[in-house]
């Protein structure tokens, strides 16, 4: 045991954890967020819905068919993704040629109906969910005790986005993407059906933000409002490193967890407003976002 | 910029200007005759929100963006009204003030980090600087926390007239709402307001013509911020309460959903869209939680199906300008 600037290290190790923890969410979520604007050049207020949703399914997969974590870590993200799939097929596709603005009033709506379903069935208290057997216990590091669920969740979110960032980046697939991104309509005279590329692309950022509702799941209890209150960080992480970088939503997400976790080191009653703060003051500096191309 | 484009094909001025006015007029006949057959207390309420609906509108419908962070001044506005009535003992008309000082102030400090960036961006920067002021509401002493600002005196108007009577209080409350309703009727007949229509039609243009548009989309959000304080300083009067839910997103996304029943960038639209939506959660209330997923459904409803509001199916279908 000894002293970091006068704070202990078991604690400033832990809430570096935990500030690494909400990082991987943040970092997963808004992930999702740039892919899906990128592409529909929508923001998506249901992620926020769909994060819980993924949380939902695998408490009901456990419930009704007592499959554990791992196959609903695989399921829940499938079945939140073909959600999106099917909203983005019956509603999300009219409005492209419309103003922005109308994705986001849509996927509000959404959001508003998913939660108030999920608020009436389960009411606004937390359901515990378990966590698996496997990733029980910790390991004792000496400077500080190391959760292994935790680790868990730190390392699968970081490969997650760094194999998206790799197949969006460095691969035949994700040049189409990038390309479709750019110039849609030439992309098309190519042969390529880019309809279903963005049709695929939002299944694909739902399916992140239920898989990070899954691996939620164990550290939070699962409830309606889980999503609502994150979603807006995640804006708040959004506006901070621009959406024109996939390497940036993943770098910002997890810097802003650690600094929030150092806040509640340190200054424990901003820990609720860092990132908004942060948030200002880049607006003043780098009104274009840390990683952003000017718009 | 939004759908407002897409609709009114422009009359003759003198037109215009004629079913505006004659609008106007039934709508304060309206104002003048309710409440003989409706509760007043719920017309006040619904005349607070139609001010905050016509104030944020003033943004979306004539300068094209988007604040999804309204609740901000009105909440804010709503606990230093209230506070200002209960603790300084001001009277109501300077309690008031203070409200629209509050989000004029707000207005000034958020408008001029928002405006930095554009279309969805700007949602969510004013999304996210709501959500930093809603804790802070939380956590600050003054604002009671969980419980709000409760038993908030009335008082007597310019110290004469005793607005414990609720029809002396909906006398002032339509009087205050009709001047803000005149005032921005104004802005928006203004060379002011034209220049606004031109930023939401094109920004590039209206900045290629010489126009500093970041100064006039700063002044516009100020504006609108203080005239939503006036509506939140208003509610904390005549309801005696200021409470967490008025600066919570959940009231940002409402006035948002009025204003999208009513008709954007309709003037008489968002007051429209009050009173349905008001409406709506009053004899709804049995329903409880269901209200969420009924706003949620007429929100996806409004943008899939009818994006020109009533007001805005209204006008179009007699080819005038409301």
């Amino acid at each position: 045991m000894f002293e970091i600037f006068g704070i202990p290290s078991q604690a400033l190790f832990g809430q570096l954890l935990l500030g690494l923890i909400n990082g991987s969410f943040y970092a997963l979520l808004s992930l999702g967020l740039a892919v899906i604007f990128g592409m529909l050049n929508i923001i998506n207020f249901t992620h926020g819905a769909q994060y819980m949703m993924g949380a939902f399914a695998a408490y009901l997969i456990l419930q009704y068919s007592g499959l554990g974590y791992w196959p609903s870590l695989i399921i829940a993200p499938i079945a939140v993704g073909i959600f999106g799939v099917i909203i983005e097929r019956t509603m999300l596709q009219w409005l492209y040629k419309l103003d922005h603005l109308y994705g986001l009033l849509l996927t509000f709506g959404i959001a508003l109906i998913v939660e108030g379903l999920a608020r009436n069935k389960y009411g606004s208290a937390g359901l515990p969910y378990a966590m698996p057997d496997s990733l029980r216990g910790g390991q004792n590091l000496g400077f500080m005790f190391l959760p292994n669920y935790r680790a868990w969740v730190v390392v699968a979110s970081l490969t997650i986005c760094l194999g998206t960032w790799f197949v969006i980046e460095r691969t035949r697939l994700g040049a189409y993407l990038r390309a479709a991104t750019e110039n849609p309509t030439l992309v098309r005279a190519f042969g390529i059906n880019v309809p279903r590329m963005i049709t695929l692309t939002y299944g694909f950022g739902v399916a992140l933000a239920a898989f990070a509702g899954v691996m939620a799941a164990p550290i939070y209890n699962v409830s309606p409002q889980m999503g609502s209150d994150l979603i807006i960080v995640v804006f708040a992480v959004v506006v901070i490193g621009g959406m024109g970088s996939i390497m940036g939503a993943i770098v910002t997400g997890f810097g802003l967890g650690i600094i929030e976790g150092l806040t509640k080191v340190f200054f424990p009653e901003a820990s609720a407003t860092v990132i908004f703060v942060i948030m200002a003051i880049v607006l003043l500096i780098r009104p274009a976002g840390l990683f952003g191309r000017a718009a | 910029m939004v759908a407002v484009a897409e609709s009114i094909t422009a009359p003759a001025h003198a037109a215009e200007g004629r079913s505006e006015f004659i609008a106007f007029a039934v709508m304060v006949a309206v104002l003048i005759v309710a409440p003989f057959f409706i509760y007043p207390l719920f017309l006040m309420q619904a005349l607070c929100f139609a001010l905050f609906a016509c104030a944020f509108n003033l943004l979306i419908g004539y300068v094209g963006l988007l604040s999804f962070g309204h609740a901000l001044y009105f909440g804010w506005a709503s606990y230093l009204s209230a506070h200002a009535a209960k603790v300084w003992g001001f009277p109501p008309e300077l309690a008031i003030l203070t409200g629209a000082a509050t989000g004029a102030i707000l207005g000034v400090i958020a408008g001029s980090l928002a405006i930095r960036r554009q279309g969805i961006y700007f949602a969510m920067i004013t999304l996210a600087l709501a959500q930093m002021m809603y804790f802070f509401a939380l956590q600050a002493k003054f604002t009671g926390g969980e419980d709000g600002i409760q038993g908030v005196p009335r008082g007597k108007l310019f110290g004469i007239f005793d607005l414990t009577s609720h029809n002396t209080m909906y006398v002032l409350v339509v009087v205050i709402f009709l001047a803000c309703f005149l005032f921005i009727l104004r802005i928006i007949n203004s060379p002011f307001g034209e220049v606004l229509k031109a930023i939401r039609e094109n920004e590039p243009r209206a900045i290629s013509l010489g126009y500093k548009t970041d100064r006039y989309k700063l002044v516009a959000f100020v504006l609108s911020a203080t005239l939503a304080g006036v509506a939140g300083g208003t509610k904390a009067i005549v309801f005696q309460i200021a409470s967490l839910t008025d600066v919570h997103w959940a009231m940002s996304g409402e006035v948002v959903l009025m204003t999208l029943v009513g008709g954007l960038g309709t003037v008489f639209g968002p007051v429209a869209g009050a009173f349905v939506i008001i409406a709506m959660q009053n004899y709804l209330n049995a329903l409880d939680q269901w209200v969420t997923v009924i706003q949620g459904a007429i929100f996806v409803a409004c943008v899939l199906l009818f994006r020109r509001g009533i007001i805005g199916e209204i006008a179009n279908l007699l080819r005038i300008k409301l």
